[in-house]
């Protein structure tokens, strides 16, 4: 791209799908703004007309929308902590050589080529059902009271759920980064009296460093928008215990067919994604450069 | 302290047979140097002695205590690796600090100590810097810092200046030497270069295939080589060998004549063997001169660099007699 002449060209080539991308993103963001604004209810066809603030008014002050946010942060929260640490334990337990270790990988793998829905009608149903779920049974064989956990503990289910399909992510990114590590480091590091634990510390740890911030940052993106394991499992129930921003959003724009304030929650979704995205790359991103 | 012996150590990867047995003994204070070809177990050797590797058999003793099954940080052995292996998220400070870290040295001992073995290798404006801003040389210098805050009984070197370019090679070879005359620590060095084994080392290990083909001062290995193999290892350019008939005639299966040890003229009166001049390595103070001899192949000579050979001239050659190493069929000196 040297010349005026090759720069005008680029520009000329790629702007076809530079224009594409563009209408992808801005007519949706603008619809949802523009209905944010708007009095549109299914229910009643007959209410029309700008709305004002209404509808954001209406969200926000909702008691149920501060408990989504706080559900939000815990589900987030809960499944990064999950999976960033039982990941690395996992990766340094792969990274030992063991027999058959690359069908074991392969199976460790396998949780995140489930689809999301399918996923969660597995563990609803293969575990977690206090009738006939695997959990149920374990219970029942040592003579406990069966959990229901989709009543009892409606967030650590869904927590548990997400993170059974993200440690893999976790677990693959993070194994990488450990066979990456110079065998004469950790060979030095041996030498200078650094017993496994210290090892892992001042040594391994900083390494991998980089990994567990792009692990934390990627999947914190999806895990915001979390939505078909509420949906399969909980429904968002019991009450809003188990309601995410996303899933307040499904409930307030279709289940209640309030599409103005639906898209109002949408519109503030967005706002919250990226202080939690500012946040996060104030707090992590400084491992990335270098 | 740090005299290492080994005895009857044996080595194998599975099937394959590494070190088939070797039996050593390092005085303390001494400057070692383990040379020989890749892949004749020289790095595995000092991987042994480290305790980075288990041995398959035989026993290392350092000061005497039985150390073969002792995990390589309580053998108190410091080691400065090929790659350097610094850490890289650390300043050069912490990767110095770090073993005394590791052995939970006071803070104002890490200071003083780090402090010293900065100074004494040049490294004090360097210490708040991390690795990947230094030099090669900086980065090696660390790494020997890293091993000498230990007040380790003794070093190990594994090929440590293979990475660097050929001028730095000389000065870090002068460097280290000058470190073993001022510390007086017990230093076993891994190379494949035959100038660094000389220049540096008290005694020589040639390695060869996992045996030990000889092991003695600098000057024997050149002088008094116990094999072919040593002879024709040791000394750059390579010794020249002479099989068959010529060879016969000194009660030998095959001579050796050094390229040092011969006399060149124009005149055949004066020359036992006659040759063509191939290409002459012109390197001022020297010069290489490879002749094609008749009947006996190709032969390197050196000589002094104001030679006017060209390609193509006729040239004689006399061995000087008192310099004709003889070797038997098995290859052993005679």
């Amino acid at each position: 791209m040297a010349t005026a002449q090759t720069r005008t060209l680029s520009r000329i080539m790629m702007a076809p799908a530079v224009i594409v991308l563009l209408i992808w993103m801005i007519v949706p963001l603008v619809m949802t703004l523009w209905f944010s604004f708007q009095n549109y209810s299914l229910i009643n066809p007959m209410m029309t007309g700008f709305a004002g603030w209404a509808n954001y008014l209406y969200v926000i002050g909702d008691p149920s929308f501060t408990q989504s946010l706080v559900n939000t942060l815990i589900l987030v929260g809960g499944v990064l902590a999950i999976t960033v640490i039982g990941g690395t334990f996992l990766a340094l337990l792969l990274d030992q050589p063991i027999w058959g270790q690359g069908i074991l990988r392969i199976i460790v793998i396998s949780p995140f080529f489930v689809m999301p829905p399918v996923a969660a009608l597995i563990w609803k149903n293969g575990f977690m059902h206090p009738g006939y779920g695997m959990l149920g049974h374990l219970w029942k064989f040592f003579g406990l009271q069966p959990v229901d956990w989709f009543n009892q503990y409606p967030l650590f289910s869904v927590i548990v759920i997400v993170a059974w399909q993200w440690l893999p992510f976790a677990t693959l990114i993070l194994l990488t980064a450990l066979q990456s590590l110079s065998e004469e480091q950790r060979e030095a590091a041996e030498m200078d009296g650094a017993n496994a634990i210290n090892r892992f510390y001042y040594i391994i740890l900083p390494h991998m460093a980089r990994s567990i911030t792009i692990v934390i940052l990627i999947q914190t993106i999806f895990l915001l928008g979390i939505f078909a394991e509420i949906r399969v499992t909980t429904g968002g129930g019991p009450g809003y215990a188990s309601t995410n921003i996303a899933f307040l959003v499904f409930r307030t724009g279709i289940l209640s067919n309030d599409i103005g304030a639906g898209s109002a929650g949408g519109v503030v979704a967005v706002v919250i994604a990226n202080v939690v995205a500012f946040f996060l790359m104030r707090a992590v991103g400084k491992n990335l450069d270098a | 302290m740090g005299s290492i012996s080994l005895k009857n150590v044996k080595k194998s990867f599975g099937e394959v047979q590494i070190i088939p047995d070797i039996s050593l003994d390092i005085k303390d204070g001494e400057f070692v140097v383990f040379v020989g070809p890749s892949g004749c177990g020289k790095s595995t050797l000092l991987r042994l002695i480290a305790g980075l590797e288990d041995t398959t058999a035989g026993t290392i003793l350092l000061d005497g205590e039985d150390m073969t099954k002792a995990p390589p940080a309580r053998r108190g052995l410091a080691m400065v690796f090929q790659s350097y292996a610094l850490y890289p998220h650390m300043t050069v400070r912490d990767n110095i600090a770090f073993p005394l870290k590791m052995a939970k040295a006071s803070k104002e001992e890490i200071d003083k100590k780090v402090e010293y073995a900065a100074r004494t290798l040049n490294l004090s404006s360097y210490l708040d810097r991390r690795p990947r801003a230094l030099s090669g040389g900086q980065r090696q210098r660390v790494a020997i810092g890293r091993a000498i805050v230990r007040e380790p009984k003794a070093f190990l070197f594994d090929e440590p200046l293979s990475n660097l370019d050929a001028a730095l090679r000389v000065n870090m070879r002068l460097e280290i030497t000058e470190l073993h005359q001022q510390l007086k620590t017990t230093m076993i060095y891994v190379t494949h270069d035959q100038v660094e084994a000389m220049t540096m080392a008290d005694r020589i290990v040639v390695l060869n295939a996992g045996n030990v083909e000889q092991f003695g001062s600098p000057l024997d290995l050149y002088k008094k080589p116990a094999n072919r193999f040593v002879a024709g290892f040791i000394g750059s350019p390579k010794m020249n060998f002479v099989d068959g008939p010529e060879a016969a005639k000194h009660n030998a299966h095959s001579i050796g004549v050094r390229p040092e040890h011969f006399k060149l003229s124009k005149t055949a009166e004066a020359g036992t063997w006659k040759g063509k001049v191939g290409v002459a390595e012109q390197l001022g103070s020297d010069t290489f001169l490879h002749v094609h001899v008749d009947g006996l192949g190709l032969m390197t000579i050196r000589t002094d660099g104001d030679q006017t050979f060209s390609h193509g001239d006729d040239v004689y050659l006399t061995p000087d007699q008192t310099r004709i190493y003889r070797f038997d069929a098995a290859g052993k000196a005679i």
